[in-house]
């Protein structure tokens, strides 16, 4: 039996620390707000694997209860509640346990930022918001949690706030996940609707929702007056609008490239690991109402598919280390959605877990690399860092090598299930997703060897030049240190390498129970038809044979061949990148335009609501209103000019008016009647 | 009693109108303005009187104890007031009285 | 003449009357005429109410209005010194619009209330054969709090119109009697404190003995 008690404690723990580091942070000083911070963090984490173990081994039935009554509305009441299943589970160890490492990793990174307290203060609150979102156990906490990690993001991306680049970046991810949440609120909305329509009262906990998700089937819903729409499909394409939002999808990828821009453990817990993948988290959690509309889920493959196979792409032509490492996170998220759209959400938690692990190892490692390069992130003037960081160097191996799903990291059970299940889905645009994401194996494999040359092999492309003064936090010209570059500190680098052994080593022993054992059989539900985990598990004899097999396997070999390619191109004739670059100088401008995307969306939608508010400002505000307003006194100030001539202020006046009223009056009544 | 309720009304309609054109007629004298609205409450209150006495109820007849009171203070405190700017004014010449004008 | 003939009679000379006297009031020059030609007019009126078996009413618009209201009002209008010229000016303009006002107000008035509707002769009377008795018993039932009502605006008028008109005159020698009454023993004499010693200026030479002080 799970303690309530210890859910409390678990969830409120970093906002504790957040609040004492952030409010005492003058108080308690740098040492003290990280100590906080790392203990409330820490504290959360022991929690989470107590109540994995508990309910995992320690055979406790399913947490769901409602802790507070927030609001009633007539019938409708909504709770604080926890609902703690296996999916949350893993999600709260996986969450708390990226967050502590970054927590230490902080320490290093930020040693000598000003903000060092604002920063813990911010990160705990992060997981804090990023608890109460996994832990909901209705659609209104999930909905603030994933609001409150909305606004952390924003607050973190914009950490470094006299960086014009950073505030404009921070505002961007803060107004691109606004249409996402635009989506997703009216898909909570939609539920509401459903709930009352179908009698199963006004609800938005997830277990009556859920229970009753038969009920949708054949429902529609008019919205636009004619055209019926099934009603399942209407909230799960709404909520997935969300997920499109949070989780970087095409086509609203845009923002999380750009939020680079802020601190690098950053981009590790926030935009890696944890927040980016609330939307995948949120789908597998809504798998009930998904399996009611295979539309939805064919909208939903082919949007991952598209940013799998296409996010990738770009990374291949970006030279900014951290920029590579974030295309690539588009992409994974992308192998993730794909695998929710082919009803393989075990797949995609899975993939969510090991991604989450090692790609906040990239991220750690590129911190690390771009302390060494004082906060150069420019990987042209990178290079032959590998003798002078070994533990930099290796660990981000590791993290590449599951990335690019070699057999035997953890990237590798995940992914290939993924492409596998792909293959396997009769859904309709499976076929697309799988080429998707079987292509996107070799650009995978393509970026992140080329990041790995670039960065640590080949001669060093940047000088020393001693004595050269340095300017707050950033050289002045890419490529010049003050000096040599060395390996970070233990703060640093440990948690590099406890990243590391998950990253390596974790699809071992959790393929099996997670993909083909019945670990999400309290929380993720899929339709026999749809199931195609099902069918997979029948030809899976576990993780050795599947690891011996895949080396006959088109992954392996796409991977293998993209690995040659990068090291061909980047390590021994750097110049044919140059030329063939040249020769493909179309596709080349649009990869390196990011496809337009920005440009695209500037000029529909902000140019246009620039428009819009500017008719609005000049027209309606300045016109219409002003124009009412300051009408209307002037209005009254001629009328009253001309109406104070009637206060005569003499007795008689006053009578006479009175009379003609009174004789008006009775005309009135005489001509109309009394009645 | 054989006396129509019309007469009644009749007569006090013209009684009405005479306080409404003395009104008009006596437009600067206070004191006959103020007869005036006593001619006024006459009119109202005989209309009061022959109600109750025809529909056999007396709360017309009440009323007009009630208006009679407030008549009698009426015109206790306008005759007060007129008193008063006599005294300041040295005039009850509303015409004069336009301190509140514009 | 019948018993109907009479009454009816009475009522067409009371009301002529009356209705006279309310012209004069209007039309008169010398307010004093208006005045009195008012006292006429509640006079005839009372009468129109006694015929219409008001018999309180009627002798209390007697008592009250004649006896009290239009005293004050003859007190008022004798002891101020008006100049009435002044007053009439526009007199002979305003006639004809007070007169037109007054016949299209009398017109619409009639037309509206359709006099038809009302021609009812009036049952036996309700009031029994004490009016007072009627009147009372409904005054101290049901309209007993706006009595006392009433009685309390009587008395705000009669401290406001006494408030209003009072004049204190500071220069005027008379006795506060309130403060003779509230004096104590202790503020009768007042106690000073003086050094003993004074330095005296060199002596002056001796004034001329001054008579008694008075």
């Amino acid at each position: 039996m799970i303690s309530q008690n210890l859910l409390i404690v678990l969830t409120a723990a970093p906002l504790v620390g957040a609040l004492i580091a952030g409010l005492l942070r003058n108080r308690i000083g740098r040492a003290g707000a990280a100590a906080v911070a790392i203990a409330s963090v820490a504290l959360s984490f022991f929690a989470s694997c107590v109540v994995f173990y508990q309910l995992v081994w320690g055979g406790a039935p399913v947490f769901n209860a409602n802790v507070y009554t927030w609001l009633e509305v007539g019938k409708f009441s909504i709770g604080i509640g926890f609902l703690v299943d296996r999916l949350t589970a893993l999600m709260l160890v996986t969450v708390t346990f990226v967050s502590l490492m970054v927590h230490i990793y902080t320490i290093g990174y930020m040693r000598e930022d000003p903000g060092f307290q604002r920063f813990f203060a911010y990160i705990a609150l992060f997981t804090f918001s990023m608890l109460i979102l996994v832990i909901a156990n209705n659609f209104l906490q999930l909905f603030v949690g994933w609001e409150l990690v909305g606004l952390v993001s924003y607050l973190l991306i914009g950490f470094w706030f006299h960086k014009r680049k950073a505030n404009f970046a921070a505002l961007k991810a803060f107004i691109v996940n606004r249409v996402g949440d635009f989506g997703f609120i009216l898909g909570i909305a939609a539920v509401l609707y459903a709930t009352n329509q179908l009698g199963y009262g006004p609800t938005l906990d997830y277990a009556p929702v859920f229970a009753h998700a038969n009920a949708l089937a054949g429902q529609t819903i008019t919205v636009v007056s004619g055209h019926p729409w099934s009603l399942a499909t209407v909230i799960c394409i709404l909520l997935f609008i969300g997920a499109v939002g949070k989780s970087a999808q095409a086509p609203l990828h845009v923002w999380l490239p750009d939020s680079m821009e802020g601190p690098t453990p950053i981009s590790a817990l926030i935009h890696a690991a944890t927040m980016v993948t609330a939307g995948i988290f949120m789908v597998a959690r809504m798998s009930p109402l998904y399996e009611m509309s295979p539309t939805a889920l064919s909208v939903v493959l082919i949007v991952g598919a598209t940013t799998a196979f296409f996010m990738g792409l770009i990374g291949v032509v970006h030279n900014d280390i951290k920029k590579v490492i974030a295309y690539s996170t588009l992409s994974q998220l992308g192998y993730m959605v794909v695998a929710l759209g082919a009803s393989a959400y075990a797949a995609g938690i899975f993939h969510l877990m090991t991604h989450a692990f090692f790609k906040a190892l990239l991220f750690l490692c590129s911190g690390s690399v771009i302390m060494a390069m004082h906060h150069g992130q420019d990987m042209r003037f990178m290079g032959g860092l590998r003798k002078r960081m070994p533990i930099t160097y290796l660990t981000m191996w590791a993290g590449s090598l599951a990335l690019c799903a070699m057999p035997g990291f953890s990237g590798f059970f995940s992914k290939d299930q993924i492409i596998e299940a792909a293959g396997a889905s009769h859904i309709w645009g499976a076929t697309y997703a799988y080429w998707c994401v079987l292509l996107g194996v070799f650009v995978t494999a393509l970026y992140s060897f080329r990041l790995l040359y670039m960065t640590f092999h080949g001669k060093p492309r940047w000088k020393v030049v001693p004595g050269l003064h340095e300017e707050e936090g950033a050289i002045p010209q890419p490529g010049v240190l003050p000096h040599e570059p060395k390996e970070s500190p233990l703060v640093v680098t440990i948690p590099l390498i406890l990243l590391a052994i998950p990253s390596v080593i974790i699809g071992w022993f959790t393929v099996r129970p997670l993909l083909y054992g019945d670990w999400f059989k309290s929380s993720i539900k899929v339709l026999p038809g749809h199931d195609v985990l099902a069918g997979m598990g029948a030809e899976f004899h576990g993780a050795l044979p599947m690891f011996w097999h895949s080396f006959y396997s088109a992954p392996f070999l796409l991977a293998l061949a993209g690995f040659a390619v990068a090291t061909y191109v980047y390590q021994f004739n750097p110049r044919v990148a140059g030329k063939v670059a040249r020769a493909l100088l179309p596709l080349y401008k649009l990869l390196n335009r990011k496809y337009y995307a920005d440009y695209l969306q500037y000029n529909l939608f902000a140019w246009g609501g620039i428009r819009l508010g500017r008719w609005f400002w000049k027209g309606t505000d300045m016109g219409v209103f002003d124009g009412a307003v300051n009408g209307a006194a002037f209005v009254t100030e001629r009328g009253s000019r001309v109406f104070r001539r009637l206060q005569t202020g003499f007795l008689y006046h006053y009578a006479f008016a009175m009379i003609i009223g009174l004789i008006l009056l009775l005309g009135g009544l005489w001509y109309w009647g009394l009645t | 009693m054989s006396i129509p309720e019309s007469w009644y009304i009749v007569f006090a309609t013209v009684l009405f109108c005479i306080s409404i054109a003395g009104i008009f007629i006596n437009r600067k004298n206070v004191i006959v303005l103020l007869m005036c609205i006593e001619l006024m409450l006459l009119a109202v209150n005989t209309n009061f009187v022959a109600f109750s006495r025809f529909l056999g109820n007396p709360g017309g007849q009440v009323f007009v104890f009630f208006i009679l009171t407030v008549a009698a203070a009426e015109s206790a405190i306008g005759l007060a007031i007129v008193v008063l700017m006599f005294r300041n004014r040295r005039t009850i010449n509303v015409g004069e009285l336009d301190s509140l004008r514009y | 003449m019948n018993h109907a003939t009479l009454q009816m009679a009475c009522f067409v000379v009371f009301a002529a009357v009356a209705l006279g006297a309310a012209l004069t009031v209007v039309l008169a020059k010398n307010t004093v005429h208006s005045v009195l030609s008012l006292v006429l007019t509640f006079f005839s009126v009372a009468c129109l109410w006694l015929l219409a078996q008001a018999e309180f009413l009627g002798l209390a618009l007697v008592v009250v209005y004649v006896g009290a209201v239009m005293v004050l009002f003859l007190f008022v209008v004798m002891m101020l010194d008006i100049d009435l010229e002044p007053m009439r000016e526009g007199f002979i303009r305003y006639l004809p619009v007070g007169i037109a006002a007054a016949v299209i107000m009398l017109v619409e008035m009639l037309g509206i209330i359709g006099i038809k509707a009302f021609d009812i002769q009036a049952g036996p009377n309700p009031a029994g054969e004490s009016n007072i008795e009627w009147l009372g018993e409904a005054l101290f039932t049901h309209f007993l709090l706006p009595f006392e009502i009433a009685a309390l605006i009587l008395t705000v008028g009669l401290v406001a119109a006494v408030a209003l008109a009072l004049r204190v005159r500071t220069f005027s020698k008379h006795q506060n009697a309130a403060a003779q009454s509230a004096v104590r023993a202790g503020e009768r004499i007042r106690l000073v404190k003086m050094a003993a010693v004074v330095a005296v200026a060199p002596a002056p030479a001796p004034e001329p003995a001054k008579e008694p002080q008075a």
